[in-house]
């Protein structure tokens, strides 16, 4: 059996004694486009949070292609690979869209600390930011400051950030939260261009998104999975519908 | 920006170093007097410090209290490496002196930032204030280093000759610090140019975000820190040269605030900002110095207004009018700025001259008569009381009501769709 | 040993007059999250109007209506500055405090001059309490010990009593959800900015006939306020107590006790140099205790920076 691109074994974390995340287990198979669902405080965030590493978990491990990744630094949880979106937005502000992205290659491109190169002479490193702002069809904004973006423009370029250096697993955080039908159809089409042949996790309250984009979905309720499985068979599932999607499929 | 071929690039961004270089030549043989070289060597060593400074604050986020300390530290081993090249236990022309002051700068900046860098915000300002208070105090401890309160002085002219100069006119000093100057300045452009330079801008934006794209802000900042001082090492090695004498002063608190001043007046958000702080504050310092002892409350007063009123400094009040400009309606701005400028001008000159009387009154009472303005007149008298009383409240009062013009003005001239401001 | 008894007093009535600083410093800080690097300036100005009323009045009238005064001036600079600057985000907000303080030094230079003032404590005040062996405590300084003890039994009366008090101890600890709780947020801060920069005022106001009313005294005290209060924990205001009479001590002992470096170095063994004004270690051969008092702060800063960057009592993230 091929190694899990990310797994939880038993992740637990408290904050002074209340347990947010009580136990949770979770394999991404390679590949796969996972998507996480669950009522608001299930922890879907908190998870997020866990594995990369902005918060220290309190017991059990996390895995990044069979290699134990629990409680690194956010920084050394991106050099491995994994990179993530946030829910609210979180972009350099006072910086141009061009400069948000090519920040982002910098690290993956092995630039590190570097103060012996010019970075507008690096002609990969600029092409490929803006490739990349071609895909997010930020072109004409390309010297824009990212703090003056509209809201829609924001989140695409939250998930260039992301995207950008090439990074094997996403993860992505509510990546069409607050958005119109067309931002929303604009954002998920973005996703799945961008995130082709790359492993995909994804925290999503919009079930259409979710049914749309995921191979295989994970209910979080309570800090627990209580159920994991395709979409027909979540849909299926007793437990599901009972604690959760219940309520939800009614809304939609 | 969008080209990447290096050759074009590198032509045309050599262009602004070119004029800058030759500006610095002219400079002496326009302003001949030896008061003009004087203050322009002086703006010359504010240049530096500021701009070094503006690599912690404006690229890096980073809110310094302490930044004097780096340029004394470097100053007061200039002054000793200066003694010790005088009495000839070491071979070093002048002109290299500076670099010796920078990696005094960097090696001190290195042990400080090993432990300051490690959070932003109000930590780091805590520890460059206590790192400062404790050098300034040590200053009157440690005699050996710091000469207690009378400080240390050398002479420059006593290092062997470079190219048969020996440093002795100020002019000769000036073409030394325009050197460093120029050089120091590409070298700080460049940093901004680099990896580290563009992430010390992500991390000030957003240092979580940063983290989160691979670097760890701790070393971004470090790195930014040590660069910082490696400059103010150099502007102090300037001064040493320059003044040929450190004292505690040029590393006090007081100092720290000045650096501070000269930087924001002139734009924290932008590369060349501290260039033109530096420039305004030394001749409001000793231009202004000169006619009036209430400088310190001038200046210190329109830093406040600043901080609240135009955070971006002179720098970015200039590259707030491009909007206009590119948008063609600066047409719109003339009128409203036409109008106020004259009920503004007499509000000021009113305002600066009340105070300037009271301070007669109350502190040199015993003279009758005061010079302002050129024009002599009687502090007794009720005129003068009246006419500036009325100056004040009159050009307040005309300023008030023209401003909501040019507000108006302002948004119409401004207006693009779809931004968020 | 007697000697030990009055430098205990002092240092006491000098940490006391410290916790009225940092205690307000600590308030503005937990509710606004701006350190106000201001607030010695206050102190100060505390110090001349109650000089300038006293020459009108007296002593008393100028300790009710002085602090007062500051009070209004610092719930003005609020309203009118701060808040202003709060939009822009905590760095200006520093840097509008940092500047304010030297405008105010300059202010308070341009109506008073460069030089001390003649404010004195009060004649009624002007007699010698008790004395010990080789020591006296003159009256004025157990006034002084009043007041502090009577600000300090009012702050926690309030803190642990009132109401408002509640909700300031709420904000210690969850501003953002006191702000969600709908509290009139500009008004609180204002009040916590006006009544913090007053307490500063009051301290002022009483330790400026026994401490000189000079333009650097806001200088002088100003950084060992914040080392009260970084020391102790942003935020924390038994920290800050602790903190202000544990710097109170040490700098009264230190200035009282004349310990050479050199008898620590002959008690070591090495010997006292003959010409000891060109040796090359003669700093260190004449360093003394009161020497190096003013600047223990400063290093028990950074040490507490470096290595409990909460402070010693902090629960909040600086």
């Amino acid at each position: 059996m091929a190694v899990d691109a990310l797994k939880l074994d038993n992740v637990t974390k408290n904050f002074s004694g209340t347990e947010i995340i009580r136990g949770l287990n979770l394999s991404v198979a390679k590949d796969e486009r996972h998507a996480v669902i669950g009522p608001n405080g299930a922890g879907k965030s908190t998870a997020y949070n866990l594995i990369t590493g902005r918060y220290q978990v309190s017991s059990g491990k996390v895995f990044l292609n069979g290699e134990d990744i629990t409680n690194l630094q956010p920084y050394e949880v991106k050099r491995k690979g994994l990179s993530r979106s946030f829910q609210i937005t979180n972009i350099f502000p006072k910086m141009s869209v061009f400069e948000n992205v090519r920040c982002s290659l910098l690290w993956a491109m092995g630039y590190k600390y570097s103060f012996w190169h010019m970075v507008g002479s690096q002609s990969k490193l600029n092409n490929d930011a803006e490739e990349i702002i071609e895909e997010l069809n930020l072109k004409d904004r390309r010297n824009t400051l990212a703090g003056v973006l509209s809201y829609a423009e924001q989140r695409a370029l939250e998930i260039g950030i992301t995207i950008a250096g090439g990074s094997e697993v996403i993860l992505l955080d509510e990546p069409t939260a607050g958005m119109s039908v067309s931002e929303t159809e604009y954002i998920v089409g973005l996703i799945r261009k961008v995130t082709e042949g790359k492993t995909l996790l994804v925290v999503e309250h919009d079930m259409g998104v979710v049914f749309d984009l995921a191979d295989r979905i994970s209910v979080l309720v309570y800090g627990e999975i209580i159920a994991t499985g395709t979409p027909t068979e979540v849909k299926e599932n007793q437990a599901v519908q009972e604690a959760y999607l219940g309520a939800a499929m009614e809304e939609h | 920006m969008t080209n990447y071929s290096m050759k074009n690039g590198a032509i045309s961004s050599s262009v602004p170093w070119i004029i800058s270089a030759v500006i610095l030549i002219i400079l002496p043989f326009i302003f001949t007097g030896g008061g003009s070289i004087t203050i322009m060597n002086q703006i010359g060593i504010t240049i530096v410090l500021a701009m070094s400074y503006n690599m912690l604050l404006g690229q890096g986020g980073m809110l310094s209290f302490g930044h004097a300390v780096y340029m004394g530290i470097g100053g007061f081993v200039a002054v000793h490496v200066m003694n010790i090249v005088e009495n000839e236990y070491l071979w070093l022309p002048l002109p290299l002196l500076p670099l010796v002051g920078g990696l005094v700068g960097l090696g001190f900046a290195t042990i400080i930032g090993s432990f300051s860098t490690r959070k932003a915000g109000t930590v780091f300002a805590m520890i460059s204030l206590g790192i400062g208070e404790l050098i300034a105090a040590c200053c009157i401890i440690i005699t050996v280093f710091f000469g207690g309160e009378e400080g240390i002085s050398g002479d420059r002219t006593m290092a062997p000759p470079t190219f048969g100069i020996e440093f002795i006119t100020q002019k000769e000093v000036y073409f030394l610090i325009a050197f460093w100057v120029l050089l120091s300045t590409f070298c700080m452009y460049l940093f901004t140019q680099t990896p580290v330079g563009k992430m010390a801008n992500a991390v000030r934006d957003n240092p979580e975000r940063a983290e989160f794209v691979g670097y760890s802000m701790r070393w971004v900042r470090y790195v930014s820190f040590c660069a910082a001082g490696f400059f103010a090492g150099i502007a102090g090695a300037l001064f040493a040269i320059n003044y040929e004498i450190l004292t505690e002063q040029n590393l006090n608190l007081n100092m720290s605030f000045q650096v501070l001043l000269a930087t924001y007046i002139g734009g924290v958000g932008f590369f060349l900002g501290p260039v033109f702080g530096a420039i305004l504050f030394t001749l409001l310092q000793t231009v202004i110095g000169l006619q009036t002892d209430l400088w310190a409350l001038y200046t210190g007063i329109v830093f406040i207004l600043m901080v609240m009123f135009l955070p971006t400094g002179l720098t970015g009040l200039f590259a707030m009018h491009l909007i206009p400009l590119q948008l063609g309606r600066f047409g719109l701005l003339i009128k409203p700025y036409s109008k106020i400028f004259l009920p503004g001008l007499v509000f000021l000159l009113g305002t600066i001259a009340l105070i300037e009387l009271i301070n007669h009154v109350r502190h040199h009472g015993e003279e009758q008569f005061m010079t302002l303005f050129w024009i002599e007149f009687d502090t007794r008298a009720f005129l003068p009381w009246i006419l500036f009383s009325l100056m004040t409240i009159v050009g307040f009062y005309l300023s008030r009501i023209f401003a909501r013009e040019v507000a108006e003005a302002w948004g119409e001239a401004t207006y693009i769709e779809g931004e968020r401001r | 040993m007697d000697l030990f008894v009055i430098n205990i007093i002092d240092g006491l009535i000098y940490g006391l007059l410290l916790f009225m600083l940092s205690s307000g410093l600590t308030l503005i800080f937990s509710m606004m999250g701006v350190l106000n690097l201001s607030h010695a300036a206050f102190y100060m100005l505390g110090a001349y109007l109650a000089y300038q009323i006293s020459v009108i009045t007296g002593f008393w009238v100028g300790l009710i209506v002085a602090p007062i005064l500051v009070t209004i001036l610092g719930a003005g600079v609020e309203r009118y500055g701060l808040r202003r600057v709060h939009q822009y985000g905590h760095v200006p907000e520093l840097i509008f405090t940092f500047g304010l303080f030297f405008v105010i030094e300059e202010l308070v230079q341009y109506i008073w001059g460069r030089s001390m003032v003649n404010y004195s404590s009060p004649e009624s005040l002007d007699f010698i309490a008790f004395s010990l062996a080789g020591g006296t405590i003159p009256a004025y300084k157990v006034f002084m010990l009043l007041i502090s003890v009577g600000i300090f039994v009012a702050l926690y009366y309030v803190l642990a009593r009132t109401r408002i008090g509640m909700i300031i101890q709420a904000a210690l600890s969850y501003p953002k959800t006191v702000e969600a709780l709908g509290h009139n947020v500009p008004l609180v801060f204002m009040g916590v900015f006006g009544v913090g920069t007053g307490l500063a005022g009051l301290a002022g106001v009483i330790a400026g006939p026994s401490l000189t009313t000079f333009p650097g005294m806001a200088f002088l005290l100003g950084s060992i306020v914040f080392v009260c209060v970084v020391v102790g924990g942003l935020g924390s205001l038994s920290g800050a107590f602790i903190a202000s009479l544990l710097i109170g001590w040490l700098q009264t002992f230190a200035a009282s006790y004349n310990v050479g470096a050199a008898d620590i170095l002959i008690a070591m063994g090495y010997e006292f140099p003959k010409d000891v004004y060109y040796h090359p270690w003669r700093d260190l051969w004449t360093l003394t205790l009161p020497q190096i008092g003013p600047i223990l702060p400063y290093i028990l800063l950074i040490l507490v920076l470096v290595f409990k960057p909460n402070g010693l009592f902090g629960k909040r993230e600086t």
